[in-house]
């Protein structure tokens, strides 16, 4: 079992101080405490239900934290919406793809922070070139392939899809990416190209939240596994020095790590 | 290796596969439809649809004809050109042909002589003050109506979450009580030269074109345009990227609005006259012409240009029945089968193209 050294703040990329949620008397996360280090990649697991999207959503601001502080990139920071997280460095990929169908892949990679080159309001003309070639650098550095960039969402496979979400990431200079459930809709094939995408950013030493049910996706990619149940994070454990019986034990509920032995 | 314009890491991509812009096929549904009504007169009636057959005139097209196509659409394709904003966005607005009405009313109270044929205008409204105005006073008061308008569609659909639909029947039945209201149901007549002038001739039709052109431009090359295409493709992914959906459709339900506008302030120049029942079904013809022009009712796909060709289709149709003689309460019933029967078409392409994915 791995001690977390909460004030340690050198090289910490994420930091959540008691973050909580309440959607009226349903306490969906309580008193989360939770570190990422810069280059780390960290699995959130858990069962259906047990908080790990809506610790997600108040850090990416989709919703307003009932309580607690967040800390990225060395402030504390209190987003009012999902784009000026994005803007902050926090780049997205959600469970549902919030991708537009109907848009072609740079439409799609600048929606909500289009370049432009005049600025004239809601009327800016649009920099398409510059946009164009952005997406072919994203993609290329994520090494992402998709045969046809102006092609609509529409036309591409549900691989092609999570790879474009995965792509604003790197077309973005993100400085933290998280993947909800990334590979969950996807095949074999479309699963491994996600997942090499994940360790091209582990080599470049991008940090990365990746929730996921795929164990061996975990243990294949992840450094650390922070499971949470009903609410609450009830384990935190290195990828080296757990295995999988383990970490379904901690998900169930059979076990609970001891330092989080009051919540249980 | 088929060519690789944009194929990226060994993919290659065939630009000969590219899928053929809806546009085509509304054109060729254009082309397809003048050629039935040109097969119908040279065959059963003698005369050409489109051509000159007559001696005493030089000229190679039957320009009357085409001139008429083409001016009978342009007030409600005005119109059109707000609503496939809305429609693009996923919504709609029955509202349209009544804000005509209100917004005609309205524009044309500012917009009368003080004499007529040196006596006192009959139809006067107001008093002196507003007798003679500049033509901008009466211009820009039916902007402001139409953009009222639009705002509280908008302010309403943004922001109370009714269905667009509700949001903007009621707008529709709100501003037919105001046309009517507004002057005890008579018309306003007598316009001044410079107010006379906006719809004379052929000027609906260059400010059709003008303002399609214009839309078009913006909704290809803006951020508008991106947006609003956005929002009628995933609303939610919209919102999750950060863009300001509520905000936005105020903006375009309020263009839409200043378009209706536009429309009402050509219409009563053009016939001299404000009448309360002015631009009645006027929305479901601008909604058809739109969805003709393959503007999906689902939001997100279709473009001003699409509907230029709808409107077009829509002028075809009723020059042809008119050329071959069919009474008007037929081309009454024929455009409740034309609408009908677009959506139909409508839905048969959605349901296409999600199987074919």
């Amino acid at each position: 079992m791995s001690e977390l050294r909460l004030h340690d703040m050198g090289d910490i990329v994420l930091e959540t101080r008691d973050l909580t949620k309440h959607y009226g008397g349903v306490h969906a996360l309580e008193g989360a405490n939770f570190i990422l280090r810069k280059g780390e990649h960290v699995a959130i697991m858990g069962d259906n239900g047990a908080g790990k999207s809506t610790f997600v959503r108040q850090i990416t601001a989709v919703e307003q934290r009932t309580r607690g502080e967040v800390v990225f990139d060395g402030r504390a920071v209190h987003f009012a919406g999902p784009l000026e997280a994005r803007e902050a460095g926090i780049e997205t990929v959600f469970q549902n793809l919030a991708l537009a169908d109907d848009l072609d892949v740079p439409s799609n990679l600048f929606l909500g922070r289009e370049k432009v080159l005049f600025n004239l309001g809601p009327f800016s003309i649009l920099d398409r070139k510059a946009m164009r070639e952005a997406t072919m650098r994203g993609l290329e550095k994520t090494g992402v392939k998709i045969p046809n960039i102006l092609n609509t969402i529409r036309n591409m496979s549900g691989g092609q899809r999570q790879c474009v979400a995965i792509a604003r990431t790197a077309a973005f200079h993100s400085k933290l990416t998280i993947m909800d459930e990334p590979t969950a809709a996807l095949g074999v094939q479309e699963t491994a190209q996600v997942e090499n995408i994940i360790r091209t950013l582990k080599k470049q030493g991008e940090p990365l939240i990746l929730i996921s049910h795929n164990m061996r996706q975990v243990f294949d990619l992840m450094d650390r596994i922070v499971v949470f149940r009903r609410g609450r994070i009830c384990a935190n454990l290195n990828v080296a020095e757990t295995n999988p019986e383990d970490v379904v034990a901690y998900i169930t509920g059979a076990k609970t790590g001891a330092e989080y032995a009051d919540v249980a | 290796m088929a060519h690789t314009t944009h194929g990226i890491g060994g993919l290659t991509y065939d630009p000969a596969k590219k899928a053929r812009p809806p546009e085509l096929n509304v054109f060729v549904a254009l082309v397809l439809i003048v050629v039935a009504f040109e097969a119908i007169g040279r065959l059963f009636l003698g005369e050409s649809f489109l051509f000159n057959t007559r001696d005493n005139v030089d000229a190679i097209f039957n320009w009357p004809r085409l001139n008429i196509i083409i001016l009978q659409v342009s007030i409600v394709g005005i119109i059109a050109v707000g609503v496939t904003q809305v429609i693009l966005t996923g919504g709609i607005d029955l509202s349209s042909g009544s804000v005509v009405g209100a917004t005609a009313m309205i524009a044309m109270s500012f917009a009368q002589t003080a004499l007529v044929n040196g006596n006192p205008n009959p139809k006067a409204i107001f008093g002196d003050w507003a007798m003679d105005l500049p033509v901008i006073v009466p211009v820009l008061v039916g902007l402001g109506c139409g953009l009222a308008a639009g705002l509280v569609n908008g302010v309403f659909i943004a922001y109370t979450r009714i269905p667009p639909f509700i949001a903007t029947l009621g707008m529709m039945v709100f501003a037919r009580g105001l046309s009517r209201w507004w002057s005890n149901g008579n018309p306003i007549s007598f316009p001044t030269e410079g107010y006379a002038a906006i719809g004379k001739g052929m000027m609906p039709v260059l400010i059709f074109v003008l303002l399609a052109v214009l839309f078009h431009l913006i909704l290809t090359y803006t951020v508008y345009g991106k947006h609003t295409y956005a929002i009628g493709s995933n609303e939610d992914a919209a919102r999750m990227s950060g863009i300001k959906v509520n905000r936005h459709k105020v903006l375009v339900y309020s263009i839409a609005g200043m378009l209706a506008a536009i429309a009402a302030v050509v219409l009563s120049s053009k016939n001299l006259t404000a009448q309360a029942g002015m631009g009645v079904m006027y929305e479901l013809d601008a909604i058809a012409m739109a969805v003709i022009g393959g503007i999906s009712l689902k939001g997100g796909r279709g473009s001003i240009l699409g509907t230029v060709l709808g409107a077009l289709i829509f002028g075809v149709i009723i020059s042809g029945f008119t050329f071959v003689k069919l009474d008007a309460y037929y081309q009454e019933m024929v455009k409740g089968v034309i609408i009908v029967g677009a959506v139909v078409l409508d839905q048969w392409r959605q349901r296409r193209s999600s199987e074919r994915t």
